[in-house]
Protein backbone atom coordinates (compact mmCIF):
# COMPACT_ATOMS: atom_id res chain seq x y z
CA UNK A 1 0.00 0.00 0.00
CA UNK A 2 2.83 2.21 0.78
CA UNK A 3 4.93 1.30 -2.02
CA UNK A 4 1.61 2.58 -4.19
CA UNK A 5 1.34 6.04 -2.58
CA UNK A 6 5.53 6.14 -3.36
CA UNK A 7 4.06 5.45 -7.51
CA UNK A 8 1.34 7.52 -7.16
CA UNK A 9 3.62 10.74 -5.89
CA UNK A 10 6.22 9.92 -8.10
CA UNK A 11 3.68 9.50 -10.85
CA UNK A 12 2.21 12.75 -10.17
CA UNK A 13 5.22 14.28 -9.88
CA UNK A 14 6.59 13.29 -13.08
CA UNK A 15 2.94 14.24 -14.93
CA UNK A 16 3.20 17.90 -13.43
CA UNK A 17 6.92 18.20 -14.78
CA UNK A 18 6.16 17.16 -18.10
CA UNK A 19 3.17 19.63 -17.97
CA UNK A 20 5.75 22.05 -17.36
CA UNK A 21 7.53 21.41 -20.28
CA UNK A 22 5.11 22.60 -22.47
CA UNK A 23 4.84 19.28 -23.85
CA UNK A 24 1.33 20.22 -24.80
CA UNK A 25 2.21 22.87 -27.64
CA UNK A 26 2.84 19.84 -30.16
CA UNK A 27 -1.56 19.92 -29.96
CA UNK A 28 -1.43 23.24 -31.48
CA UNK A 29 0.62 21.85 -34.48
CA UNK A 30 -1.72 19.06 -34.27
CA UNK A 31 -4.46 21.23 -34.29
CA UNK A 32 -3.44 23.16 -36.62
CA UNK A 33 -3.25 20.02 -39.11
CA UNK A 34 -6.57 18.96 -39.14
CA UNK A 35 -8.01 22.34 -39.22
CA UNK A 36 -6.01 22.94 -42.62
CA UNK A 37 -6.36 19.73 -43.84
CA UNK A 38 -10.23 19.73 -43.82
CA UNK A 39 -10.30 23.38 -45.46
CA UNK A 40 -7.72 22.31 -47.97
CA UNK A 41 -9.76 19.16 -48.64
CA UNK A 42 -13.42 20.92 -48.74
CA UNK A 43 -13.45 20.87 -52.45
CA UNK A 44 -13.55 16.94 -52.85
CA UNK A 45 -16.50 15.23 -52.52
CA UNK A 46 -17.92 14.23 -49.26
CA UNK A 47 -16.81 10.68 -48.76
CA UNK A 48 -13.06 11.48 -49.61
CA UNK A 49 -13.35 14.62 -47.31
CA UNK A 50 -14.19 12.53 -44.11
CA UNK A 51 -11.68 9.83 -45.13
CA UNK A 52 -8.78 12.30 -45.50
CA UNK A 53 -9.73 13.99 -42.52
CA UNK A 54 -9.61 10.55 -40.57
CA UNK A 55 -6.39 9.62 -42.56
CA UNK A 56 -4.36 12.18 -41.96
CA UNK A 57 -5.54 12.79 -38.32
CA UNK A 58 -4.98 9.60 -37.23
CA UNK A 59 -1.95 9.32 -38.54
CA UNK A 60 -0.75 12.58 -36.60
CA UNK A 61 -2.34 11.00 -33.48
CA UNK A 62 0.25 8.19 -33.93
CA UNK A 63 3.07 10.01 -34.91
CA UNK A 64 2.66 12.80 -32.32
CA UNK A 65 2.28 9.99 -29.77
CA UNK A 66 5.59 7.94 -30.94
CA UNK A 67 7.17 10.75 -30.54
CA UNK A 68 5.97 12.18 -26.86
CA UNK A 69 6.41 8.67 -25.89
CA UNK A 70 10.00 8.08 -27.08
CA UNK A 71 11.14 12.17 -26.29
CA UNK A 72 9.84 12.24 -23.05
CA UNK A 73 10.63 8.86 -21.58
CA UNK A 74 14.23 9.31 -23.28
CA UNK A 75 14.55 12.02 -21.18
CA UNK A 76 13.37 11.70 -17.55
CA UNK A 77 16.43 9.80 -16.30
CA UNK A 78 19.40 11.83 -17.37
CA UNK A 79 17.18 14.97 -16.79
CA UNK A 80 16.94 13.30 -13.10
CA UNK A 81 20.54 12.63 -12.75
CA UNK A 82 21.72 16.16 -14.29
CA UNK A 83 19.22 17.79 -11.44
CA UNK A 84 20.07 15.00 -8.82
CA UNK A 85 16.55 14.57 -7.74
CA UNK A 86 17.00 11.18 -8.56
CA UNK A 87 19.57 10.88 -5.63
CA UNK A 88 16.90 12.63 -3.57
CA UNK A 89 14.81 10.19 -4.34
CA UNK A 90 16.22 7.15 -3.78
CA UNK A 91 18.48 7.79 -0.65
CA UNK A 92 14.52 7.39 0.94
CA UNK A 93 12.97 4.20 1.38
CA UNK A 94 12.03 3.99 -2.40
CA UNK A 95 12.70 0.99 -4.24
CA UNK A 96 14.50 1.10 -7.60
CA UNK A 97 11.72 -0.41 -9.32
CA UNK A 98 8.71 2.02 -7.75
CA UNK A 99 11.02 4.95 -9.02
CA UNK A 100 10.87 3.58 -12.72
CA UNK A 101 7.11 2.48 -12.16
CA UNK A 102 5.95 5.85 -11.35
CA UNK A 103 7.82 7.47 -14.03
CA UNK A 104 6.35 4.92 -16.51
CA UNK A 105 3.23 5.74 -14.86
CA UNK A 106 3.45 9.44 -15.57
CA UNK A 107 4.43 9.17 -18.99
CA UNK A 108 1.63 7.20 -19.63
CA UNK A 109 -0.69 9.33 -17.98
CA UNK A 110 0.90 12.36 -20.41
CA UNK A 111 0.04 9.73 -23.21
CA UNK A 112 -3.56 9.03 -22.63
CA UNK A 113 -4.47 12.79 -21.87
CA UNK A 114 -2.48 13.66 -25.20
CA UNK A 115 -4.25 11.32 -27.16
CA UNK A 116 -7.44 12.84 -25.19
CA UNK A 117 -6.94 16.35 -26.32
CA UNK A 118 -6.23 14.97 -29.99
CA UNK A 119 -9.43 12.79 -30.22
CA UNK A 120 -11.15 15.88 -29.23
CA UNK A 121 -9.99 17.77 -31.80
CA UNK A 122 -10.13 15.66 -34.39
CA UNK A 123 -13.94 14.75 -33.30
CA UNK A 124 -14.62 18.29 -32.82
CA UNK A 125 -13.58 18.88 -36.98
CA UNK A 126 -15.11 15.86 -38.08
CA UNK A 127 -18.58 16.89 -36.09
CA UNK A 128 -17.89 20.20 -37.66
CA UNK A 129 -17.53 19.41 -41.25
CA UNK A 130 -20.18 16.78 -40.64
CA UNK A 131 -22.42 19.38 -40.27
CA UNK A 132 -21.84 21.34 -42.85
CA UNK A 133 -22.33 18.35 -45.33
CA UNK A 134 -25.84 17.56 -43.91
CA UNK A 135 -26.81 21.07 -44.40
CA UNK A 136 -25.79 20.94 -47.24
CA UNK A 137 -27.28 18.03 -48.60
CA UNK A 138 -30.43 18.98 -47.09
CA UNK A 139 -30.52 21.86 -49.40
CA UNK A 140 -30.13 19.96 -52.60
CA UNK A 141 -32.81 17.58 -51.47
CA UNK A 142 -35.11 20.12 -50.15
CA UNK A 143 -37.82 19.19 -52.54
CA UNK A 144 -37.32 15.54 -53.03
CA UNK A 145 -38.61 12.45 -51.40
CA UNK A 146 -38.45 12.14 -47.66
CA UNK A 147 -36.88 8.80 -47.98
CA UNK A 148 -34.25 9.68 -50.42
CA UNK A 149 -33.00 12.73 -48.19
CA UNK A 150 -33.31 10.40 -45.23
CA UNK A 151 -30.59 7.62 -47.01
CA UNK A 152 -28.48 10.68 -48.61
CA UNK A 153 -28.52 12.18 -44.55
CA UNK A 154 -27.73 7.78 -43.74
CA UNK A 155 -24.93 7.93 -46.91
CA UNK A 156 -23.20 10.85 -44.96
CA UNK A 157 -23.41 9.81 -41.57
CA UNK A 158 -21.80 6.45 -42.31
CA UNK A 159 -18.84 8.11 -43.55
CA UNK A 160 -18.27 10.02 -40.63
CA UNK A 161 -18.34 8.61 -37.21
CA UNK A 162 -18.51 5.18 -36.61
CA UNK A 163 -17.69 2.98 -33.34
CA UNK A 164 -14.62 1.27 -35.19
CA UNK A 165 -12.68 4.61 -34.53
CA UNK A 166 -12.85 4.37 -30.87
CA UNK A 167 -10.72 1.14 -30.78
CA UNK A 168 -8.24 2.05 -33.41
CA UNK A 169 -7.44 5.09 -30.95
CA UNK A 170 -7.22 3.18 -28.61
CA UNK A 171 -4.99 0.79 -30.16
CA UNK A 172 -2.78 4.55 -31.50
CA UNK A 173 -2.46 4.77 -27.39
CA UNK A 174 -1.01 0.94 -26.41
CA UNK A 175 1.63 1.73 -29.26
CA UNK A 176 2.69 4.58 -27.92
CA UNK A 177 2.67 3.49 -24.47
CA UNK A 178 4.40 0.31 -25.73
CA UNK A 179 7.08 2.81 -27.04
CA UNK A 180 7.60 4.70 -23.83
CA UNK A 181 8.24 1.29 -22.44
CA UNK A 182 10.89 -0.17 -24.46
CA UNK A 183 12.05 3.41 -24.34
CA UNK A 184 12.48 2.75 -20.76
CA UNK A 185 14.43 -0.23 -20.75
CA UNK A 186 16.76 1.54 -23.57
CA UNK A 187 17.35 4.38 -21.44
CA UNK A 188 18.58 1.66 -18.29
CA UNK A 189 21.36 0.58 -20.30
CA UNK A 190 22.16 4.16 -21.78
CA UNK A 191 24.72 7.01 -20.87
CA UNK A 192 22.82 9.68 -23.40
CA UNK A 193 19.36 10.74 -24.09
CA UNK A 194 20.40 10.85 -27.77
CA UNK A 195 21.71 7.39 -27.59
CA UNK A 196 18.09 6.36 -26.08
CA UNK A 197 16.11 8.56 -29.12
CA UNK A 198 18.51 7.04 -32.05
CA UNK A 199 17.73 3.67 -30.61
CA UNK A 200 14.24 3.77 -29.90
CA UNK A 201 13.96 5.68 -33.58
CA UNK A 202 15.79 2.32 -34.48
CA UNK A 203 13.82 0.14 -33.17
CA UNK A 204 10.63 1.65 -34.31
CA UNK A 205 11.40 1.02 -37.84
CA UNK A 206 12.79 -2.49 -37.06
CA UNK A 207 9.79 -3.10 -35.06
CA UNK A 208 7.47 -2.91 -37.62
CA UNK A 209 9.68 -5.48 -39.93
CA UNK A 210 9.87 -7.93 -37.60
CA UNK A 211 6.44 -9.90 -38.55
CA UNK A 212 8.42 -10.19 -42.14
CA UNK A 213 11.58 -11.62 -40.36
CA UNK A 214 9.19 -13.84 -38.41
CA UNK A 215 7.87 -15.03 -41.55
CA UNK A 216 10.86 -15.90 -43.05
CA UNK A 217 12.32 -17.15 -40.35
CA UNK A 218 9.39 -19.60 -39.59
CA UNK A 219 8.73 -20.08 -43.57
CA UNK A 220 11.44 -23.00 -43.34
CA UNK A 221 12.65 -21.54 -46.50
CA UNK A 222 16.25 -23.15 -47.86
CA UNK A 223 18.13 -19.98 -47.22
CA UNK A 224 21.70 -19.29 -45.84
CA UNK A 225 22.16 -19.68 -41.87
CA UNK A 226 23.40 -16.50 -41.17
CA UNK A 227 20.23 -14.89 -42.85
CA UNK A 228 17.99 -17.34 -40.88
CA UNK A 229 19.94 -16.41 -37.67
CA UNK A 230 19.61 -12.61 -38.54
CA UNK A 231 15.89 -13.09 -38.80
CA UNK A 232 15.73 -15.15 -35.90
CA UNK A 233 17.51 -12.55 -33.44
CA UNK A 234 15.08 -9.60 -35.17
CA UNK A 235 12.17 -11.97 -34.09
CA UNK A 236 13.08 -12.94 -30.83
CA UNK A 237 14.76 -9.42 -29.51
CA UNK A 238 11.90 -6.88 -30.94
CA UNK A 239 8.49 -6.05 -30.67
CA UNK A 240 6.28 -6.56 -33.36
CA UNK A 241 4.92 -3.61 -33.91
CA UNK A 242 2.40 -4.22 -37.05
CA UNK A 243 0.51 -6.13 -34.60
CA UNK A 244 -1.04 -2.49 -33.88
CA UNK A 245 -0.90 -0.66 -37.29
CA UNK A 246 -5.04 -1.52 -37.26
CA UNK A 247 -5.83 1.97 -37.57
CA UNK A 248 -5.17 2.35 -41.58
CA UNK A 249 -7.64 -0.28 -42.03
CA UNK A 250 -10.15 0.55 -39.43
CA UNK A 251 -10.05 3.96 -41.47
CA UNK A 252 -11.11 2.27 -44.65
CA UNK A 253 -14.38 0.87 -43.05
CA UNK A 254 -13.04 -2.56 -41.72
CA UNK A 255 -14.92 -3.31 -38.63
CA UNK A 256 -12.61 -5.06 -35.35
CA UNK A 257 -13.17 -8.33 -34.29
CA UNK A 258 -13.21 -8.02 -30.47
CA UNK A 259 -11.40 -10.78 -30.74
CA UNK A 260 -8.35 -9.06 -32.36
CA UNK A 261 -9.02 -6.38 -30.47
CA UNK A 262 -8.41 -7.71 -27.34
CA UNK A 263 -5.49 -9.59 -28.63
CA UNK A 264 -3.98 -6.62 -29.62
CA UNK A 265 -4.31 -5.05 -26.12
CA UNK A 266 -3.45 -8.29 -24.61
CA UNK A 267 0.07 -8.18 -26.59
CA UNK A 268 0.99 -4.56 -26.13
CA UNK A 269 0.29 -5.48 -21.94
CA UNK A 270 2.18 -8.21 -22.34
CA UNK A 271 5.26 -5.89 -24.09
CA UNK A 272 5.16 -2.78 -21.62
CA UNK A 273 5.02 -5.12 -18.46
CA UNK A 274 8.24 -7.20 -20.22
CA UNK A 275 9.97 -4.13 -21.12
CA UNK A 276 9.31 -2.71 -17.48
CA UNK A 277 10.38 -5.40 -15.45
CA UNK A 278 13.63 -5.97 -17.22
CA UNK A 279 13.89 -2.19 -17.41
CA UNK A 280 12.96 -2.93 -13.14
CA UNK A 281 16.54 -5.64 -13.24
CA UNK A 282 19.20 -3.30 -15.28
CA UNK A 283 18.23 -0.68 -13.20
CA UNK A 284 18.42 -2.48 -10.35
CA UNK A 285 22.52 -2.83 -10.63
CA UNK A 286 23.05 0.30 -12.09
CA UNK A 287 25.83 3.20 -10.31
CA UNK A 288 24.10 6.27 -10.31
CA UNK B 1 28.16 -5.13 -20.45
CA UNK B 2 27.27 -6.27 -16.88
CA UNK B 3 25.39 -10.01 -16.20
CA UNK B 4 22.21 -7.97 -15.20
CA UNK B 5 22.61 -6.32 -19.06
CA UNK B 6 22.92 -9.82 -20.36
CA UNK B 7 20.40 -11.38 -18.46
CA UNK B 8 18.25 -8.65 -19.66
CA UNK B 9 18.86 -9.54 -23.23
CA UNK B 10 18.82 -13.43 -22.55
CA UNK B 11 15.00 -12.95 -20.96
CA UNK B 12 14.05 -10.93 -23.69
CA UNK B 13 14.98 -13.44 -26.17
CA UNK B 14 13.32 -16.18 -24.13
CA UNK B 15 10.03 -13.55 -24.04
CA UNK B 16 9.97 -13.14 -27.78
CA UNK B 17 10.33 -17.03 -28.05
CA UNK B 18 7.87 -17.69 -26.10
CA UNK B 19 5.20 -14.89 -27.54
CA UNK B 20 6.03 -16.40 -31.14
CA UNK B 21 2.69 -18.44 -31.15
CA UNK B 22 0.63 -15.67 -29.92
CA UNK B 23 2.01 -13.52 -32.40
CA UNK B 24 1.34 -15.81 -35.44
CA UNK B 25 -2.11 -16.57 -34.01
CA UNK B 26 -2.59 -12.55 -33.97
CA UNK B 27 -1.19 -11.81 -37.49
CA UNK B 28 -3.84 -14.69 -38.82
CA UNK B 29 -6.80 -13.31 -37.03
CA UNK B 30 -5.95 -10.10 -38.26
CA UNK B 31 -6.07 -11.51 -41.72
CA UNK B 32 -9.03 -13.26 -41.50
CA UNK B 33 -10.61 -9.74 -40.61
CA UNK B 34 -8.99 -8.28 -43.79
CA UNK B 35 -6.75 -6.16 -41.83
CA UNK B 36 -3.15 -5.91 -43.22
CA UNK B 37 -3.82 -6.58 -46.35
CA UNK B 38 -1.31 -4.43 -48.28
CA UNK B 39 1.60 -5.69 -50.50
CA UNK B 40 4.53 -3.90 -49.59
CA UNK B 41 6.91 -4.87 -52.63
CA UNK B 42 9.28 -3.60 -54.85
CA UNK B 43 6.65 -3.10 -57.40
CA UNK B 44 5.16 -0.47 -54.46
CA UNK B 45 8.94 0.60 -53.69
CA UNK B 46 9.68 1.95 -57.27
CA UNK B 47 5.87 3.75 -57.29
CA UNK B 48 6.09 5.71 -54.12
CA UNK B 49 9.85 6.03 -53.44
CA UNK B 50 12.42 5.27 -50.58
CA UNK B 51 10.61 7.71 -48.61
CA UNK B 52 7.30 6.83 -49.31
CA UNK B 53 8.11 3.34 -48.65
CA UNK B 54 9.72 3.56 -45.18
CA UNK B 55 6.58 5.46 -44.64
CA UNK B 56 4.52 2.84 -45.49
CA UNK B 57 6.18 0.43 -43.37
CA UNK B 58 6.15 2.40 -40.56
CA UNK B 59 2.71 1.92 -40.21
CA UNK B 60 1.35 5.39 -42.11
CA UNK B 61 0.01 3.70 -45.21
CA UNK B 62 -3.25 5.69 -44.86
CA UNK B 63 -1.73 8.90 -44.73
CA UNK B 64 0.31 8.64 -47.51
CA UNK B 65 -2.30 7.50 -49.56
CA UNK B 66 -4.50 10.17 -48.65
CA UNK B 67 -1.18 12.63 -49.63
CA UNK B 68 -1.24 10.53 -53.05
CA UNK B 69 -4.80 11.14 -53.76
CA UNK B 70 -4.73 14.92 -53.13
CA UNK B 71 -2.08 14.95 -56.24
CA UNK B 72 -4.74 12.69 -58.01
CA UNK B 73 -6.83 15.52 -57.37
CA UNK B 74 -4.37 17.58 -58.68
CA UNK B 75 -3.69 15.50 -61.29
CA UNK B 76 -7.37 15.50 -62.46
CA UNK B 77 -7.80 19.24 -62.24
CA UNK B 78 -5.18 19.72 -64.91
CA UNK B 79 -7.04 16.25 -66.78
CA UNK B 80 -3.85 14.15 -66.60
CA UNK B 81 -5.30 11.30 -67.10
CA UNK B 82 -2.45 8.66 -67.50
CA UNK B 83 -0.78 10.31 -64.32
CA UNK B 84 -3.81 10.00 -62.16
CA UNK B 85 -4.31 6.33 -63.43
CA UNK B 86 -1.04 5.75 -62.30
CA UNK B 87 -1.69 7.22 -58.64
CA UNK B 88 -5.00 5.46 -58.69
CA UNK B 89 -3.53 2.33 -58.61
CA UNK B 90 -0.61 3.50 -55.82
CA UNK B 91 -3.56 4.62 -53.84
CA UNK B 92 -5.34 1.80 -53.67
CA UNK B 93 -2.64 -0.79 -53.33
CA UNK B 94 -1.80 1.07 -50.31
CA UNK B 95 -5.32 1.43 -49.28
CA UNK B 96 -6.82 -1.52 -50.47
CA UNK B 97 -9.87 -1.88 -47.87
CA UNK B 98 -10.50 2.02 -48.62
CA UNK B 99 -14.04 1.58 -51.01
CA UNK B 100 -13.94 5.49 -51.58
CA UNK B 101 -10.84 4.93 -53.21
CA UNK B 102 -11.51 2.17 -55.37
CA UNK B 103 -15.08 3.96 -56.39
CA UNK B 104 -13.66 6.90 -56.91
CA UNK B 105 -10.91 5.88 -59.03
CA UNK B 106 -13.10 3.62 -61.00
CA UNK B 107 -15.79 6.70 -61.88
CA UNK B 108 -12.95 9.20 -62.81
CA UNK B 109 -11.48 6.58 -65.26
CA UNK B 110 -14.70 5.37 -66.67
CA UNK B 111 -16.79 8.11 -66.62
CA UNK B 112 -14.31 11.28 -66.87
CA UNK B 113 -11.30 10.07 -68.67
CA UNK B 114 -13.36 8.28 -71.30
CA UNK B 115 -15.45 11.19 -71.81
CA UNK B 116 -12.42 13.35 -72.82
CA UNK B 117 -10.49 10.90 -74.79
CA UNK B 118 -13.86 10.89 -76.47
CA UNK B 119 -13.66 14.63 -76.89
CA UNK B 120 -10.08 14.82 -77.44
CA UNK B 121 -10.10 17.59 -80.58
CA UNK B 122 -6.03 16.25 -81.22
CA UNK B 123 -7.12 13.26 -82.03
CA UNK B 124 -8.67 13.21 -85.70
CA UNK B 125 -9.31 9.46 -86.26
CA UNK B 126 -13.14 8.85 -84.52
CA UNK B 127 -11.66 5.01 -84.46
CA UNK B 128 -8.83 5.74 -82.31
CA UNK B 129 -10.96 7.96 -80.31
CA UNK B 130 -13.50 4.42 -79.53
CA UNK B 131 -10.37 3.03 -78.96
CA UNK B 132 -9.12 5.29 -75.86
CA UNK B 133 -12.60 5.45 -74.41
CA UNK B 134 -12.88 1.04 -74.49
CA UNK B 135 -9.45 1.53 -72.71
CA UNK B 136 -10.85 3.57 -69.72
CA UNK B 137 -13.77 2.03 -69.82
CA UNK B 138 -11.67 -1.09 -68.97
CA UNK B 139 -9.74 0.39 -66.76
CA UNK B 140 -12.49 2.05 -64.76
CA UNK B 141 -13.93 -1.65 -64.71
CA UNK B 142 -10.40 -3.35 -63.33
CA UNK B 143 -10.67 -0.78 -60.20
CA UNK B 144 -13.69 -2.41 -59.28
CA UNK B 145 -13.05 -5.84 -60.21
CA UNK B 146 -9.66 -5.70 -58.19
CA UNK B 147 -11.50 -3.60 -55.16
CA UNK B 148 -14.07 -6.43 -55.08
CA UNK B 149 -11.20 -8.93 -54.86
CA UNK B 150 -10.07 -6.93 -51.65
CA UNK B 151 -13.43 -6.62 -50.10
CA UNK B 152 -15.56 -9.25 -51.11
CA UNK B 153 -17.52 -8.96 -47.89
CA UNK B 154 -19.16 -5.34 -48.61
CA UNK B 155 -22.07 -4.54 -51.45
CA UNK B 156 -20.41 -1.12 -52.62
CA UNK B 157 -18.57 -2.11 -55.28
CA UNK B 158 -20.61 -4.89 -56.59
CA UNK B 159 -23.09 -1.98 -57.21
CA UNK B 160 -20.56 0.06 -58.69
CA UNK B 161 -19.69 -2.45 -61.28
CA UNK B 162 -23.50 -3.24 -61.54
CA UNK B 163 -24.30 0.48 -62.87
CA UNK B 164 -20.77 0.55 -65.22
CA UNK B 165 -21.81 -2.81 -66.92
CA UNK B 166 -24.98 -1.21 -67.42
CA UNK B 167 -24.64 2.47 -68.69
CA UNK B 168 -20.70 1.86 -70.04
CA UNK B 169 -20.80 -1.76 -71.20
CA UNK B 170 -24.29 -2.63 -71.86
CA UNK B 171 -23.59 -5.83 -70.39
CA UNK B 172 -27.48 -6.23 -69.16
CA UNK B 173 -26.34 -10.34 -68.26
CA UNK B 174 -23.45 -9.48 -66.63
CA UNK B 175 -24.79 -6.24 -65.08
CA UNK B 176 -27.63 -8.76 -63.50
CA UNK B 177 -25.54 -10.59 -62.01
CA UNK B 178 -23.59 -8.05 -60.29
CA UNK B 179 -26.66 -6.28 -59.02
CA UNK B 180 -27.81 -9.57 -57.86
CA UNK B 181 -24.48 -9.94 -55.79
CA UNK B 182 -24.69 -6.76 -54.53
CA UNK B 183 -28.45 -7.42 -52.94
CA UNK B 184 -27.34 -10.93 -51.55
CA UNK B 185 -25.91 -8.17 -48.48
CA UNK B 186 -28.11 -7.72 -45.45
CA UNK B 187 -26.62 -3.66 -46.02
CA UNK B 188 -27.70 -3.73 -49.48
CA UNK B 189 -30.12 -0.87 -50.69
CA UNK B 190 -33.36 -2.01 -51.20
CA UNK B 191 -33.16 -1.32 -55.19
CA UNK B 192 -30.28 -3.77 -55.91
CA UNK B 193 -32.64 -6.67 -56.20
CA UNK B 194 -34.94 -4.59 -58.39
CA UNK B 195 -31.87 -3.28 -60.48
CA UNK B 196 -30.93 -6.91 -60.93
CA UNK B 197 -34.23 -7.78 -62.10
CA UNK B 198 -34.73 -4.76 -64.54
CA UNK B 199 -31.57 -6.05 -66.03
CA UNK B 200 -32.14 -9.58 -66.42
CA UNK B 201 -35.48 -8.67 -68.69
CA UNK B 202 -32.95 -7.29 -70.74
CA UNK B 203 -31.08 -10.37 -71.24
CA UNK B 204 -31.59 -12.44 -74.41
CA UNK B 205 -33.14 -15.60 -73.31
CA UNK B 206 -33.50 -14.85 -69.48
CA UNK B 207 -36.78 -12.99 -69.68
CA UNK B 208 -39.02 -15.76 -68.05
CA UNK B 209 -36.70 -15.51 -65.03
CA UNK B 210 -36.43 -12.14 -64.95
CA UNK B 211 -40.57 -11.99 -64.94
CA UNK B 212 -40.14 -14.84 -61.80
CA UNK B 213 -38.65 -12.53 -59.91
CA UNK B 214 -39.85 -9.28 -60.42
CA UNK B 215 -43.24 -10.70 -60.05
CA UNK B 216 -42.29 -12.24 -56.50
CA UNK B 217 -41.21 -8.76 -56.10
CA UNK B 218 -44.53 -7.48 -56.66
CA UNK B 219 -45.96 -9.76 -54.27
CA UNK B 220 -44.18 -8.47 -51.55
CA UNK B 221 -46.27 -5.31 -51.34
CA UNK B 222 -46.74 -1.68 -51.96
CA UNK B 223 -43.23 -1.04 -51.17
CA UNK B 224 -41.66 -2.90 -54.16
CA UNK B 225 -44.58 -1.84 -56.89
CA UNK B 226 -42.70 0.93 -58.01
CA UNK B 227 -43.63 2.28 -61.80
CA UNK B 228 -40.39 1.03 -63.27
CA UNK B 229 -40.96 -2.18 -62.07
CA UNK B 230 -44.88 -2.45 -62.88
CA UNK B 231 -44.00 -1.33 -66.45
CA UNK B 232 -40.86 -4.31 -66.76
CA UNK B 233 -43.16 -6.66 -65.45
CA UNK B 234 -46.29 -5.33 -68.21
CA UNK B 235 -43.65 -5.53 -70.79
CA UNK B 236 -42.49 -8.78 -69.99
CA UNK B 237 -46.00 -10.67 -69.33
CA UNK B 238 -46.72 -9.44 -73.49
CA UNK B 239 -43.45 -10.49 -74.30
CA UNK B 240 -44.07 -13.95 -72.66
CA UNK B 241 -47.98 -14.29 -73.88
CA UNK B 242 -48.97 -14.76 -69.93
CA UNK B 243 -52.46 -15.52 -69.61
CA UNK B 244 -54.77 -12.29 -68.65
CA UNK B 245 -55.93 -14.26 -65.41
CA UNK B 246 -52.01 -14.33 -64.27
CA UNK B 247 -51.48 -10.49 -64.88
CA UNK B 248 -50.49 -8.42 -62.12
CA UNK B 249 -53.83 -6.03 -63.50
CA UNK B 250 -56.42 -8.69 -62.72
CA UNK B 251 -54.63 -9.61 -59.38
CA UNK B 252 -56.12 -7.90 -56.16
CA UNK B 253 -54.07 -4.74 -54.98
CA UNK B 254 -53.14 -5.77 -51.84
CA UNK B 255 -51.30 -9.10 -51.38
CA UNK B 256 -53.04 -12.04 -49.24
CA UNK B 257 -51.43 -13.19 -46.49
Amino acid sequence: MRLAGVVWAIGRNTLTELVRQKVFYFLLIFALLVIGNSAFIAKLSFQEQFQMLKDISLGAMSVFGALVAILATANFLPKDMEDRTIYTILAKPVPRHCYLLGKLCGILALLAVAIFLMSGVFIAVLWIRESAVLAETRVQFASAPPEELALAVKEVTASTFNANLLPGILVIFIKSALLASLTLFLSTFATSSIFTILMAVALYFIGHLQATAREYWLSGLDVEWWSRFLAALVSLLFPDLQAFNLTDDIIAGTAVPLKLFLGTAALGGIYIAVYFALSALVFSGREL
Amino acid sequence: MSWRQSAAVLLLALCGAAMLPFQGRLAREAQAAYFQKTLLDIDLRERIGQAGFLAALSGFRSPLAAILWIDAHSAWENTEWGRMAGLFDTVTTLQPRSLTYWDMAAWHMAWNASTAAMQNEKQPSEALRIKAQREYFNLGRDFLERGIKNNPDRSELYLQLAVLLRDKFEDHCAAAEAFAKAAAFSDAPPYAARFACYELAKCPGREREAYEKLRALWLQGEKQRLPSLINFLRELENRLDIPAAARIDSAPAHPQN
